[in-house]
């Protein structure tokens, strides 16, 4: 989705655009499985303020109330200009509701809008490594055509990675393609990733499922082992509900009936989201009468916070021509601390794609591709190895890695002890990974997700060992308290070594300024 | 996972190999195609979206194959429901299959005014 707004909004800057995607542009990624409901707010000054303090409120002095600002001003002005390619809803009132839109069509809308703009798509073409130039400024990018059996390159003035976050594997809905690829090439390029500690964000769906869509457990009632009714608050900000849930989780399995919602909403459930009542129909289950097991499905950094660190307003990050958008960087400056849903996540999304995407078009304009001048290809892990290659089970290393990431006590529970525990697998995982996992070819495309998904848990975790307290999302078993002097952005770098900081919010303000 | 390509529906366009985001088909020239790579399956049910003639299902366990009665699944009417329900194609102007995903926000307030 991010990719799909930076490249209508460069080609509408009069930008030559190519847009690669590892699966297809319109089915790809955790919009087009969802319904993003934008963060949308008219220009009224009071209900912008409001808007702004409401967040603010759960961001726990680690976001920007000027970015949330041009946020809300990018979505609103941008969203509507997808007319005539999606339909927007009209409410019983006869308003037409633009924040609120249905993954498939809105994906497809952005997708013809992107054509009709003349960007050229590449479908089922994974990237596998950027290309910089001499000076250290981004030059391009490598890839595969993977239902081809080529290669691409793309040169170009700008490279904006919107490849989504890392899901760890966790089966979320519409996530095995979000392996945190991004992240690797950019901490390849030495540029810093922020706000990695917060990754324990889960959203509940059937237990055999990927159906991760929340509104209908609204109207959930639980009941443990014993057909006891448990009492687990609704799912909202702060998400105690999750917490609560994944605490009888790990005693046992947990059951739930969605009886409460009434008739009216079941009726138009179907047409709302319709993929909802897929996993039971299809398993002959009737969710309003029949008790199932739920599970967590973890979200990683799809709607935990952590991510690509932005230098400056346009999304740039610390390489020249270097851009991230959506969930591939951090929404720290607009969520701080605490998962910023469906709603904020996609405003950033199309925000920071559009700013990208502007910014980038600008870059071609008075740089062009530079295309006489030489390049090197900087991928590491999974292409390069240090040592002779070994046959490696990529299978086993990504559910290792996601054993750890992902499981409840170990993420939703932290202490010091059980992070650096996880730590030391995942430690040897990279490793491994590290020195003798090399993929030729289209084997490039796992052995790079293999090596993201292992390099983003360690980020994950190591950012999460080093903020030594609880602050919104990352909560520490072992230091309940939120103290004073992390009210700061954590910023993490490096592959081998993992180098970890603490910036002032000041700083940060002053850089972008 | 993914479980069915129905031969007999299949009118072997290719667009479920086009589409797929886990790169799950693979073409065959002058057939049709086939699952050749079930265990990528992500269970997103796009490729049933995308799918026109209605010949394909997906199971709903994401973690392992639990093979289906075709038979079953066709009597049952489960094959082209999620796209219907879309409103895709031939469903396109039946005001039954409208999006309604806008009225989500309802729900939720609703959801929170009953409590």
């Amino acid at each position: 989705m991010a990719a799909a707004w930076a490249a209508i909004s460069a080609a509408r800057a009069g930008a030559t655009v190519v847009i690669v995607d590892k699966g297809y542009v319109g089915t790809s990624g955790v919009t087009a499985v969802a319904g993003p409901g934008h963060w949308f707010v008219p220009p009224d000054p009071e209900r912008r303020a409001a808007a702004i303090s409401q967040r603010e409120a759960i961001a726990f002095g680690l976001a920007d109330t000027r970015w949330m600002a041009r946020v809300l001003d990018e979505t609103y002005r941008q969203l509507p200009t997808l007319e005539g390619h999606y339909e927007f809803g009209i409410n019983d009132a006869g308003i037409k509701m633009y924040g609120a839109v249905r993954g498939p069509e809105y994906m497809r809308a952005l997708r013809q809008l992107a054509e009709s703009l003349g960007v050229r798509i590449l479908d089922q073409s994974p990237a596998i490594e950027l290309l910089l130039h001499a000076d250290g400024s981004v030059a391009g990018a490598r890839g595969v055509r993977r239902q081809k059996g080529e290669e691409w390159t793309a040169r170009a003035a700008g490279v904006i990675l919107a490849t989504g976050g890392c899901a760890f594997a966790s089966r979320l809905l519409g996530s095995q393609t979000n392996t945190g690829d991004g992240y690797l090439m950019a901490a390849e390029a030495g540029v810093e990733l922020s706000g990695m500690e917060f990754t324990s964000q889960y959203v509940i769906a059937p237990a055999f499922s990927t159906m991760g869509r929340s509104m209908s457990y609204a109207y959930a009632t639980y009941y443990g082992a014993d057909q006891q009714k448990l009492d687990i608050p609704a799912f909202g900000p702060g998400e105690e509900g999750i917490r609560v849930l994944a605490r009888h989780l790990l005693r046992g399995p947990v059951h739930c009936d969605l009886a409460r919602m009434p008739q009216d909403i079941r009726d138009r459930l179907p047409y709302i989201s319709p993929n909802v009542m897929l996993p039971f129909v299809r398993r002959g289950i009737d969710p309003f009468r029949d008790k199932f097991p739920v599970t967590l499905l973890a979200e990683g950094t799809v709607r935990g916070m952590g991510g690509i660190r932005i230098s400056d307003d346009d999304c740039q990050t610390s390489v020249r021509g270097l851009f991230a958008a959506g969930d591939a960087a951090s929404r720290e400056l607009v969520t701080g601390a605490s998962s910023g849903g469906g709603s904020v996540n996609s405003a950033w999304a199309l925000s920071s794609g559009c700013w990208s995407g502007q910014a980038a078009s600008r870059l071609a304009r008075t740089e062009g591709t530079r295309s006489k001048d030489s390049v090197h290809a900087i991928g590491e892990a999974g292409l390069r190895p240090r040592h002779p290659a070994v046959a490696l089970d990529t299978a086993r290393v990504i559910a290792a890695a996601r054993a750890e990431a992902t499981h409840y006590d170990k993420n939703l529970f932290r202490s010091g002890e059980k992070l650096a525990r996880s730590l030391i697998v995942l430690g040897d995982l990279w490793q491994a990974v590290r020195d003798r996992l090399q993929g030729d070819g289209l084997a490039a495309v796992r052995a790079r997700e293999t090596a993201a998904i292992a390099a983003s848990a360690r980020w994950s975790y190591t950012a999460a060992l080093n903020r030594r307290e609880t602050r919104g999302l990352h909560r520490r078993e072992d230091q309940r308290s939120m103290l004073p002097q992390f009210e700061r952005r954590q910023l993490v770098s490096g592959l081998d070594r993992i180098r970890s900081s603490f910036e002032s919010t000041s700083q940060l303000l002053d850089s972008v300024a | 996972m993914i479980e069915l390509l129905l031969r007999d529906r299949c009118t072997g366009c290719n667009a479920c190999v086009e589409t797929c985001p886990t790169n799950v088909f693979d073409p065959v020239p002058g057939g049709f195609p086939v699952i050749a790579r079930q265990a990528d399956c992500q269970t997103c049910y796009m490729c049933e979206l995308y799918c026109a003639a209605d010949a394909l299902f997906v199971a709903s366990d994401c973690e392992r194959s639990e093979p289906v009665d075709e038979a079953q699944v066709v009597a049952a009417g489960l094959l082209g429901q999620f796209r219907r329900d879309h409103g895709w194609g031939e469903w396109a102007l039946d005001p039954r299959y409208r999006n309604q995903h806008w009225y989500m926000g309802e729900v939720f307030r609703r959801a929170r005014s009953d409590e």
